[in-house]
């Protein structure tokens, strides 16, 4: 199978990588670019442990093509903190307990953020829907809820 | 909740940031399918399409004969097992001569990339002989089964019942035809549970690499590196120095990531590759070949006294781990009446093979099923009888002195405090709406101890390095350096804990039986205090003095008796300071097997509402009640408790195997396997009982698998008051409800 040329943006640096026609954006992340922090938990869009943003939308990598990147400017887990200090939602999340295992907290992460880029004051049920695609198996989702509102209030007061 | 006096702490009880946590809100922490070697090969399994079939053949050739193919592994590459339980586990990774259900593997390949892989399965040519199967644990039973394996049956067995059945046990004491004369009220009720699986979003995932001098190194996700190795160097005939184990970041567990899959099958491509080989698993291979929990059938009689006191409980339980023997129904037959002071109990148990995939552990393994049919004839007791749930079971709890229902005479136990703390709670006495009806139930479990090995360095400049051997799957990390923190009397942020690979440290047993806090703890402390004892030496050294004159207070050695006050305190950091001075580096460590694990208790309370037009169910409040013994960190006890609940919710409501009728699974994926998501669920509240175990210094129980028993047994009491009916079977699922819902009001 002939590989792809593509030029894009991840986490505001560009990059480029070859990719085979059926290789999706999750794989590349992870296996061509050296970008871990976006999980796969299932492949098929169950989980949401590969979440990230695409030209600021929140999807699922594991169904974008890498292919269809082009030009794109990509947001991960490993992009959220700044200069090296952490979002309040990183912050949040280690205050309130609100990982165990970790593995879905880069998606949820990545799926918080957006919303809060949107909404700045969800309710609780907005949240809940909105992170409905975002399984966690460790925590009942209880403290995850908690240290998103914490960290939304916090960015509202700055 | 606080419920007596014990000593202070200044650590323990505290919430401090995890060691960990940095790293995995960044993206950094390093989890199974997270490493990559240079030359790595893809690795990828072939798997039985079929239920239960003879393996005639298997031809590798063409596979093999494919550009980019490194190796092809089947069952011939592995040593062969005389233990039974060796056996099974090999037979589960690589099937030999029969493949035992749907999903079960057969081969595996190693190739230069994962399309290459792809291609390389299809040409595998298995030739099978397809076999009648049966998936369903009373079919199974039956004399004229299929039979899933022949000749494992134990001696335990009555002769004449279908060589499926491989174990029985009896559990309990007294009489039971007298216990039950004296009942005003007799219940007798079957009901099932179905299989449901731990649920982890991570895939099993491991990196292999071994050489052609037999040296490996595997790095995986595991809740214990230590029996992986144990296991690894047993089917691949290696000693186990040769084989480094490294436990990556583990992705969740739940009791499924205690066994080997994926990893022996690595090591062998490795071998015969002589490249590194990377297997990750799909989802779709996580539910068809990892270890869901037991399927169960189960039937409970309960007599009780119009006052509301049980006089006799008997249980039958079916439990099939699948296509392997296992004893978990023996956990279920001891826990199922652990809750309860009774003159007359008796459980009879019996394991059966089915056409499913092997069983592995799963939170409190064996314990939510059949404490969930017991609770359930409880609440149906209580209705008939008119009396309040909470009162008959507080007039009935175990405590202290108790002999249990399945031997043991109980040590200090929290059942009545946490029974009294729900009672007294406001959610107990909130009003309920319309179409609402409030449930709850008691849960158990043992809790475990087990080997354990810890080392701690006192390093120069005044910190402290503990080096443990057990997966961190919750925030342990975080709870053993709080424990070496408190004892050494040195701030938290000066400690840093690791998990070490097999070559770095003793045995440790797995990270189950919610063990790590109680026995990982124990083992720090007492690693500490030989740390301690070394320090004081050094110190008594320095001054002149005699060691036993030294005491070690708040983080320093202090002379002490005749000697007190004539040196000023030297700090633990002042210590190792000049320990290169004084005789060399400070370390202390701690081997031992650990006893004395408390049980724990928990009591789950719970609102529903259901939907009569949909069978949907939702739930409106929750509250968790659980005796911790000491919490360590609050919130990661919390997190605990909220976590087992829910996956208890997801049990009760949604969850499970469903199997067509060719014995094939149907639901193997998120999308129709559902699990609990957020907006599910209301907050879940916890309340923290705090009665000491005596087997720890500070108290500690284990917490981490009662949470998960009392949910099933709670949800389906609150959804059988809020719709009339007495539910006997889970999952609840929103047809389920219905179809009960319209047959009664068919019959009304």
């Amino acid at each position: 199978m002939k590989t792809i040329h593509v030029s894009t943006k991840v986490n505001g640096d560009t990059m480029e990588f070859v990719c085979g026609p059926d290789e999706s954006l999750l794989d590349v992340l992870r296996n061509r670019l050296g970008l871990t922090g976006a999980k796969e938990g299932c492949g098929t869009g169950d989980c949401g442990a590969c979440s990230v943003t695409l030209n600021g939308r929140l999807v699922c990598s594991c169904l974008v093509l890498g292919a269809e990147v082009q030009g794109a400017e990509i947001g991960t887990v490993e992009g959220i903190a700044t200069e090296g200090a952490l979002h309040p939602l990183q912050q949040a999340f280690i205050d309130h307990a609100a990982l165990q295992c970790g593995i879905c907290t880069p998606g949820i992460l990545v799926a918080a953020k957006a919303l809060l880029d949107r909404n700045p004051d969800p309710t609780d049920t907005e949240l809940r829907y909105w992170l409905a695609g975002n399984l966690c198996r460790c925590t009942g989702y209880d403290k995850i809820i908690t240290a998103v509102q914490a960290a939304a209030q916090k960015m509202r007061a700055a | 909740m606080d419920t007596g006096t014990k000593r202070t702490f200044k650590v323990v009880g505290t919430r401090p940031p995890r060691p960990d946590g940095i790293d995995k809100v960044t993206g950094r922490a390093m989890y199974g399918a997270d490493v990559s070697a240079p030359g790595m090969l893809t690795g990828l399994i072939l798997r039985s399409p079929h239920a239960h079939a003879e393996i005639m053949s298997i031809d590798t050739s063409a596979a093999e004969a494919l550009q980019g193919v490194k190796a092809v592994v089947t069952s011939k590459d592995f040593v062969y097992q005389d233990d039974d339980y060796f056996r099974d586990v090999q037979e589960n990774c690589l099937a030999t001569t029969k493949a035992l259900y749907d999903g079960h593997a057969v081969a595996a390949v190693a190739a230069v990339s994962p399309a290459v892989a792809k291609a390389a399965l299809k040409l595998i040519k298995v030739t099978y002989r397809k076999l009648p199967h049966v998936t369903d644990v009373d079919a199974a039973m039956r004399p004229d089964a299929p039979v899933v394996q022949d000749g494992r049956s134990l001696e335990t067995v009555p002769a004449g019942m279908s060589a499926n059945v491989t174990h029985h046990s009896e559990f309990g004491h007294g009489n039971l035809a007298a216990g039950f004369a004296k009942a005003d009220l007799i219940v007798e009720r079957s009901f099932t549970t179905a299989a449901t699986h731990q649920g982890y979003i991570e895939p099993h995932a491991c990196l292999a690499s071994m050489t052609a001098d037999g040296k490996a190194d595997l790095w995986c996700c595991t809740q214990g590196q230590y029996n992986v190795r144990t296991l690894c160097s047993a089917m691949l005939g290696l000693e186990a120095s040769q084989l480094r184990v490294t436990a990556s970041e583990i992705g969740g567990g739940f009791g499924g990531k205690t066994t080997v899959f994926i990893e022996p099958v690595a090591l062998a491509l490795s071998r015969k590759s002589g490249k590194p080989v990377k297997i990750v698993m799909t989802r779709d291979e996580v539910f068809k070949a990892t270890g869901p929990t037991v399927c169960a059938s189960m039937d409970v009689k309960i007599g009780m006294t119009k006052e509301g006191r049980i006089t006799a409980g008997e249980a039958h339980l079916r439990y099939s781990g699948g296509a392997f023997p296992t004893g978990t129904v023996d956990m279920g037959g001891q826990a199922a009446f652990a809750a309860y002071d009774m003159g007359a109990v008796r459980t009879f148990n019996w394991n059966v093979l089915t056409n499913r995939p092997k069983e592995a552990a799963y939170r409190a393994p064996g314990a939510p099923q059949a404490i969930y049919a017991v609770e359930s004839v409880m609440d149906e007791l209580c209705q008939k009888l008119n009396l309040d749930p909470l009162d008959v079971r507080l007039k009935n709890a175990a405590k202290k002195g108790t002999l249990s229902s399945y031997g043991p005479t109980f040590d200090d136990i929290g059942l009545i405090a946490t029974l009294e703390a729900a009672k007294k709670h406001p959610h107990y006495s909130a009003p309920l709406g319309e179409g609402q009806g409030r449930g709850l139930s008691a849960g158990f479990w043992f809790n475990f101890g087990g080997n354990t090995c810890v080392t701690m360095n006192i390093n120069t400049d005044g910190t402290v390095s503990v080096t443990e051997g057990n997966p961190d799957i919750g925030g342990s990390r975080a709870s053993i350096s709080m424990m070496a923190a408190e004892e050494l009397g040195v701030p938290y942020d000066k400690i840093r804990t690791i998990i070490a690979d097999t070559a770095s440290l003793g045995h440790n047993d797995v990270t189950d039986g919610s063990r790590v806090t109680f026995a990982v703890g124990l083992a720090t402390i007492k690693a500490a205090q030989d740390a301690v004892k070394k320090m004081c030496a050094r110190a008594a050294k320095l001054w002149g003095i005699d060691e036993e004159a030294v005491e070690w207070v708040d983080g320093a050695a202090v002379p002490a008796g005749d000697n007190a006050g004539k040196f000023p305190p030297m700090s633990l950091a002042e210590i190792a300071a000049v320990s290169f001075q004084t005789g060399g580096p400070i370390a202390g460590h701690h081997e031992f097997h650990a006893d004395g694990a408390g049980v724990s208790f928990g009591v789950h309370l719970c609102d529903v509402e259901v939907d009569r037009e949909t069978g949907a169910t939702k739930v409106l409040r929750y509250t968790v009640f659980q005796d911790a013994g000491k919490a360590v960190h609050p919130s990661y006890v919390e997190g605990q408790m909220q976590g087992g609940a829910v996956q208890g919710i997801g049990w009760a409501l949604n969850e499970e195997y469903i199997y067509g009728v060719d014995g094939r699974l149907q639901n193997a994926g998120f999308l129709d396997y559902r699990v609990p998501v957020a907006s599910d669920l209301p907050k879940i509240d916890t309340v923290i009982l705090e009665i000491p175990n005596p087997g720890h210094p500070y108290g500690v129980r284990g917490v981490g698998e009662t949470p998960i028993v009392p949910p099933l047994a709670a949800l389906s009491n609150a959804v059988s008051r809020a719709i009339g009916i007495r539910m006997q079977s889970l999952p609840m699922s929103p047809p389920r409800i219905l179809a009960a819902v319209m047959a009664h009001d068919a019959k009304a």
